[in-house]
């Protein structure tokens, strides 16, 4: 867990959504799925937000500006810096024989990264609308649709190993279908490192932190 | 002698972020209670425009299960452990307390009396203190609700029923509603404000308790930096917690620390502690420190 003050490298938008590039500086980019705390500046929390594209020297993330912290976050410009820490939590089981990556909206945030680490895998990708959609063209061969359709129907019959991000909606529906998917989970977070209890989610009962038990969670074997 | 930097009980998990907690003078647990606790049910947590609002409901894995797994691992971290003790009953807080007594590496207990989020305790606050004195020879700290009319009359009653120290203050009750559908953010309705809004409201807690009572006095809310630290310093607090900001900040106890000395230092004194009470002019004496 590292903290680091970052300059922001280039802000780029990808339809209604806007990738942001940050220096790396030291902090490790971490593996797929696992996130950092974004300094939105003029905000008292931080953000968490998954690495969606690791280049060189960079980490780039993917924001949509829904609240007031992540319109701060898209608001920066060339030059500006922000303090980020991590990676933190629990990232996708690379460990997959035959991967399908499926997201849903800004849940395609960590799927370029992901979509790396794995050889470029199929991928299902849903959208709201056309004009979300064009964040599609972060991953290139994805297969897209847009609602009404949803990805649920376009899973194959035998799916494999499903890694997916996405709305609570989409995740529940992914998993009814596929239960020993992996599933890329979002909450409010106030500190992203297990401090504050403000995360939990229901995991076999019980209240767990999302930010260390998860994102990632994939139902116990 | 410097002032010692603590977390605010709930704002740090040592066993999951130990270097934060060695960064600490001292590491306040979160509230622990005779049996375990699931929490209150998400979201818990909302931010407002000055501060934060949340809703955890003292998520805890209750005496026993701290005893066996969380306290072998904090005697570990090096650090002076002080437990927070929570419950719903004097007999509540009695139990938690005995449990600790025998606890070597506990340092302090502090008693936390004002929590927002969940059913208050029918005795009052120095009922509460005096049953707890009876369980633990361990130094008792009383944690006070700034959501009262009178805090120096909080504080005198359970410096009577032999509170060692005050830890000022707890959160505040707050409410924040969603834009769209005007419901509360936070799933139980309100919530415990903290943030630099508090601040404020905390240091006047601290400055008339300070005039008050002769007790040590840990000194939180909204701290941010360490003027705001000399601050509380000034208003009569001997040692000072983080609370929010180590959410946004895991290194805010030594960068606390560092601004403190600097801010001191550019008042032309040696240590914090020597302007302990400056807030008061020469009407409050200087001798309490916290452990």
């Amino acid at each position: 867990m590292t903290r680091e003050r970052l300059r922001v490298v280039a802000r780029e938008r990808v339809g209604p959504y806007t990738l942001l590039r940050l220096e790396r500086g030291s902090l490790d980019p971490g593996i797929p799925g696992q996130f950092f705390m974004l300094e939105a500046p003029g905000r008292l929390l931080p953000r968490p937000m998954s690495l969606c594209q690791a280049p060189p020297g960079e980490l780039a993330f993917l924001i949509e500006p829904v609240g007031p912290g992540t319109r701060a976050l898209c608001a920066l410009e060339e030059g500006d810096a922000i303090h980020v820490l991590g990676p933190l939590g629990n990232g996708f089981d690379l460990d997959v024989e035959r991967p399908l990556l499926v997201a849903g909206g800004i849940g395609i945030a960590p799927m370029p990264y992901l979509s790396d680490a794995l050889g470029s895998p199929p991928a299902i990708l849903g959208f709201r609308s056309e004009r979300h959609a064009r964040a599609a063209a972060l991953l290139p061969d994805a297969e897209v649709v847009v609602e009404p359709r949803l990805v649920t129907e376009l899973l194959p019959e035998n799916p494999g190993d499903v890694l997916a991000c996405g709305p609570e909606p989409m995740l529940e529906a992914v998993r009814a279908l596929v239960p020993r998917a992996q599933l890329a989970w979002e909450a409010l977070m106030a500190c992203g490192y297990g401090a504050c209890y403000g995360c939990v989610v229901e995991v076999d009962g019980h209240y767990e932190r999302l930010c260390i038990a998860g994102p990632v969670l994939r139902e116990a074997a | 002698m410097t002032v010692p930097i603590l977390n605010a009980s709930g704002c740090l998990d040592a066993l999951v972020a130990p270097e934060v907690a060695r960064s600490l003078d001292a590491f306040v647990t979160k509230t622990v209670t005779p049996l375990s606790r699931e929490g209150n049910p998400p979201p818990r947590i909302a931010e407002t425009e000055h501060g934060m609002l949340n809703s955890i409901g003292l998520q805890n894995p209750g005496i026993a299960g701290f005893l066996r797994d969380h306290v072998p691992r904090l005697e570990d971290l090096g650090v002076p452990i002080w437990v927070s003790v929570g419950g719903f009953s004097a007999d509540d807080y009695a139990r938690v307390c005995a449990s600790i007594d025998g606890c070597d590496d506990v340092a302090a207990i502090e008693l936390n009396l004002s929590c927002p989020n969940v059913e208050e305790a029918p005795e009052t606050a120095a009922e509460l203190v005096a049953a707890a004195r009876a369980a633990t020879n361990k130094p008792l700290y009383a944690k006070l609700s700034p959501a009262t009319s009178d805090v120096a009359e909080s504080a005198r009653a359970v410096a009577d029923a032999g509170a060692d120290g005050l830890s000022l203050v707890n959160t505040i009750r707050g409410l924040q509603l969603e834009a769209d559908t005007l419901r509360p953010q936070i799933a139980n309705g309100p919530g415990g404000y903290s943030g630099p809004a508090l601040r404020p409201i905390a240091l006047a807690c601290v400055y008339a308790c300070a005039a008050a009572v002769d007790l040590p006095i840990v000194g939180m809310g909204g701290v941010t930096c360490g003027r705001d630290a000399l601050d509380f310093v000034s208003a009569g607090a001997s040692a000072v917690a983080l609370g929010t900001i180590l959410f946004s900040d895991p290194e805010a106890p030594a960068r606390v620390r560092a601004e403190l000395e600097a801010e001191v230092g550019r008042r032309g004194h040696d240590f914090a502690a020597g302007l302990r009470g400056a807030s008061h002019g020469s009407t409050l004496s200087r001798p309490a420190s916290a452990e």
